[in-house]
């Protein structure tokens, strides 16, 4: 019998991811994925805040959650860890988050061919039909480094 | 570097680490140094962090422009397109912008982002950001 290996598990990775580097300092926090698509949370935190004055969630901070949803939801589609690098991203900014509102980002994977995947994405503080933020981004595989194991 | 021309930045650009390095043709230079904050996959930088950066080198040039001219007015994002052209290594990261278009209503802002070579960004952004009246 052939040895397998444990499926891969994409709330169990990203959950990892979430305690370290630069999502960690955000606080970003899983929410859940599907065949193609993945969640995460961006809490309101002073520390955050975009503008003198207002407490209204910076704009960089959205742009971190949505390129992380984004890749998770490649590796959803994949259905493993493949790395990606970001070749493009465009966020829309439809209005500002309401004042110390948590941010939520969603991003689905609807396109991945050998090498390159397509992302759409958007942010809302609660009503996803009223979003905060549209996105729309292009990732390309990238070499695994045989040193990085997420397990 | 005069006080009165120093951007000031927001509490998400200094919490990433984000300073004012210098100046550079009459645009700030804004940078930040690697560290966990900024860390995205393991070695390299996270293209969150790196747009911030960008975004926030915009802002930056927008506000002294604006200042300059005795304008005030209330900033309204509207989008950002980066693009990301090589990794970020565990090394100083700068950016500066240039603003493409300044109008009445509206500005477009280009920005780089570069560490050791400055002929070789790491990534560049393009900003739009609307001008309303400002807050009564």
């Amino acid at each position: 019998m052939a040895s397998e290996l444990p499926p891969f598990d994409l709330a169990k990775t990203a959950r990892f991811l979430m305690r370290h580097g630069h999502p960690a300092k955000l606080g970003m926090k899983y929410r859940g994925h599907g065949a193609d698509w993945a969640e995460l949370e961006l809490p309101w935190r002073a520390d955050l805040v975009g503008q003198v004055e207002s407490e209204i969630l910076a704009s960089g901070p959205i742009i971190s959650m949505l390129d992380m949803a984004s890749g998770m939801s490649i590796w959803a589609k994949h259905e493993t860890f493949a790395p990606v690098a970001t070749l493009d991203l465009r966020v829309d900014y439809q209005r500002p988050a309401r004042e110390r509102s948590p941010v939520i980002g969603r991003a689905e994977c609807f396109r991945l061919t050998k090498s390159a995947a397509f992302v759409r994405g958007f942010a809302h503080d609660g009503n996803p039909e009223d979003t905060v933020a549209t996105m729309s981004g292009t990732f390309m595989a990238i070499e695994m480094d045989p040193l990085i194991v997420w397990q | 570097m005069s006080g009165s021309n120093s951007p000031v930045l927001t509490a998400y650009a200094e919490s990433l680490g984000i300073r004012v390095f210098g100046e550079e043709d009459g645009a700030p230079v804004l940078a930040f140094e690697f560290g966990g904050d900024v860390e995205g996959r393991p070695q390299h930088l996270h293209g969150g962090a790196i747009s911030g950066l960008l975004e926030t080198a915009g802002y930056a040039l927008l506000q002294r422009e604006l200042e300059k001219r005795d304008r005030k007015h209330r900033l309204k994002p509207i989008n950002i397109t980066v693009q990301f052209l090589s990794p970020g290594k565990q090394k100083t990261t700068y950016a500066k912008a240039r603003i493409t278009k300044l109008g009445s209503r509206n500005a477009n802002i280009a920005i780089e982002a570069w560490q050791d070579d400055r002929d070789r960004p790491i990534a560049t952004a393009t900003i739009n950001i609307l001008m309303g009246e400002p807050d009564s």
